[in-house]
């Protein structure tokens, strides 16, 4: 769909104890269908040091009640300011921007990531899963108090959890859990989202094993809409922008 | 009615309002934004002669009201655009400014050349904050003579209109903008961006991947005010005035400090149709100050 300026009613928010929010806008009208992997651009208002807007990916879509999901951690000022919007407020919203995961149809995949990168994951899984899509999710954390969501994950597909303490789940690494190791090859496409050092670690692993993966980076943004050539990623075929051809990207694509 | 065409030193426009370089793509990324034929004029990304990466990720810092950015002048190169990028764009105003770029006169003098086929490139944008490699890497804009050898070439083969960017990175810019004035620029635009640095006290790393870069942003402010303010002083060819544009009111004080039109860069970044918001709010202003010609304006500060 074209991309929109909105001033979007916050209509719920959930805090969680581990500064993660959960925010949903209501978008005034109707609105075209939102790639799983596309993202938002917000405004902090009024506020000297958050000068520049915040991206966040999706995180799911109600094309019904026209409501569009975000997830977001708490980690410096801009996000904080955001975290104290109150519901009924409006928020200043560029949506929705960047290129999205290819949404396989008829597949096993599996959609592993960690931290806020399991964000888009969930709205990814609901549209592969409506494409007769075989989905699992593998998300890993160091400790189980840093997952949230589970129950929402698990009620849509298969979950699997690694943490690094054995809190929860697998103890270790995503990339040492069997779905990346010995049973790798059993998946069509991988699609990952999450820290940098993961996302990279399970490309090396498709890549090497030969399975299609997709990853969407986090690079700093100016303005998400292309036009301050902030936001590079390196790929085999130069520098381009993650807002614009991405975030989302090939493994295979990327210079890592 | 109020009157917002201006005439720049031949360069007829229908308002004062352009975009900055390097904020605004080619134009086409602001489409779903904005009206983007209803700005005077569209300045695009600095095109330089050959094919640019330009710098390593990351690329820009967050600062108090503004932000640094060390985009390292990525570009496609002059053939892409001329080939590729003008047909798709040159629908979308009816002057498509291109900013150029080099590291040696010969570039400048090429990249011009080479727009001469391109009919609604009206004007050049002449950016002469880039290092000359034959000098040592100092920048062309930081010295009196660099400047002027820049200007006098470009002049010999480009006769349409020859806007000269000014870096803000001197000791004098007004000295600067006499020397371009004198080797016949149609106009001077200023200021670019300041140059600067952003440093993680945690990590005791630089920000930018090339440690220094330029700030923009309403942090500027004064100081382009200011020194659009002398230049307007020192020279008779118009000012085309930047640095922090973020509304109408910022607009404003640059004409009240000497320009006759004025960019928005940085604004873009947070708000993409900044642009068409200022050319409303200018036309407001007028109808509330009784004032018929935005030219009136210009230079308008009383002291």
């Amino acid at each position: 769909m074209k991309k929109k300026q909105g001033y979007l009613q916050l209509k719920d928010k959930t805090i969680f104890s581990n500064n993660y929010v959960l925010f949903e806008l209501r978008v005034e009208e109707k609105f075209d269908f939102i790639v799983p992997g596309q993202f938002i651009n917000v405004k902090v208002e009024n506020q000297p040091d958050t000068f520049l807007r915040r991206p966040f990916s999706i995180h799911d879509v109600d094309y019904e009640k026209n409501t569009i999901l975000f997830l977001m951690k708490i980690v410096g000022n801009g996000t904080k300011m955001l975290s104290k919007v109150s519901t009924e407020d409006k928020i200043d919203v560029l949506y929705p921007l960047g290129n999205g995961f290819t949404l396989a149809e008829n597949k096993k995949v599996l959609l592993t990531g960690g931290g806020y990168g399991i964000a888009p994951l969930y709205h990814l899984a609901k549209e592969l899963i409506s494409k007769q899509c075989e989905v699992y999710f593998l998300l890993g954390a160091k400790t189980i108090t840093d997952l949230i969501l589970l129950e929402k994950f698990e009620n849509l597909a298969d979950l699997s959890i690694t943490t690094e303490d054995g809190s929860s789940g697998f103890k270790g690494r995503v990339t040492q859990h069997p779905y990346l190791q010995d049973k790798i090859t059993d998946f069509d496409c991988i699609y990952c989202c999450g820290p940098e050092p993961m996302m990279k670690a399970v490309s090396l692993l498709a890549i090497e094993k030969n399975v299609n993966c997709e990853v969407s980076l986090d690079q700093m943004m100016g303005c998400g809409i292309g036009v301050c050539l902030s936001c590079v990623a390196k790929t085999v075929r130069g520098h381009e922008t993650s807002c614009i051809h991405g975030p989302v990207f090939n493994s295979k694509d990327i210079v890592w | 009615m109020v009157n917002l065409n201006i005439n720049l030193n031949g360069l007829k426009l229908k308002n004062p309002v352009m975009t900055a370089s390097g904020t605004c793509g080619f134009g086409e990324e602001l489409v779903d934004f904005m009206d983007v034929t209803q700005l005077g004029a569209l300045i695009v990304k600095g095109t330089t002669r050959e094919v640019r990466e330009g710098n390593p990720y990351p690329r820009i810092a967050e600062t108090p009201s503004g932000m640094l950015n060390t985009i390292g002048l990525q570009n496609k190169g002059i053939d892409y655009f001329v080939n590729t990028l003008y047909p798709s764009i040159e629908h979308l105003n009816e002057h498509i400014i291109v900013n150029v770029s080099g590291s040696t006169i010969d570039d400048y003098v090429y990249v011009c050349e080479r727009l001469l086929d391109l009919p609604k490139c009206t004007a050049v944008e002449v950016n002469i904050s880039c290092p000359n490699i034959k000098e040592g890497g100092l920048a062309f804009g930081t010295s009196c003579p660099a400047a002027a050898m820049v200007t006098k070439e470009v002049r010999k083969v480009w006769n349409r209109h020859i806007m000269l960017k000014l870096s803000p990175n001197v000791t004098s810019i007004a000295e600067i903008a006499k020397a371009v004035e004198a080797e016949g620029a149609d106009s001077v635009s200023l200021v670019n961006t300041f140059l600067g640095m952003a440093i993680n006290a945690n990590t005791r790393r630089p920000v930018l991947s090339t440690i220094t870069g330029g700030l923009s942003g309403p942090a500027i402010k004064p100081i382009a005010l200011r020194m659009v303010w002398q230049v307007y002083h020192a020279v008779k060819i118009p000012i085309v005035g930047m640095g922090g544009i973020m509304n109408a009111e910022d607009a404003i004080e640059f004409f009240l400090a000497g320009s006759s039109a004025i960019q928005i860069g940085t604004a873009t970044f947070i708000d993409p149709a900044t642009c068409v918001k200022i050319i409303q709010g200018i036309t407001d202003y007028c109808h509330l100050h009784n004032i018929e010609n935005i030219s009136q304006l210009t230079g308008a500060l009383e002291v």
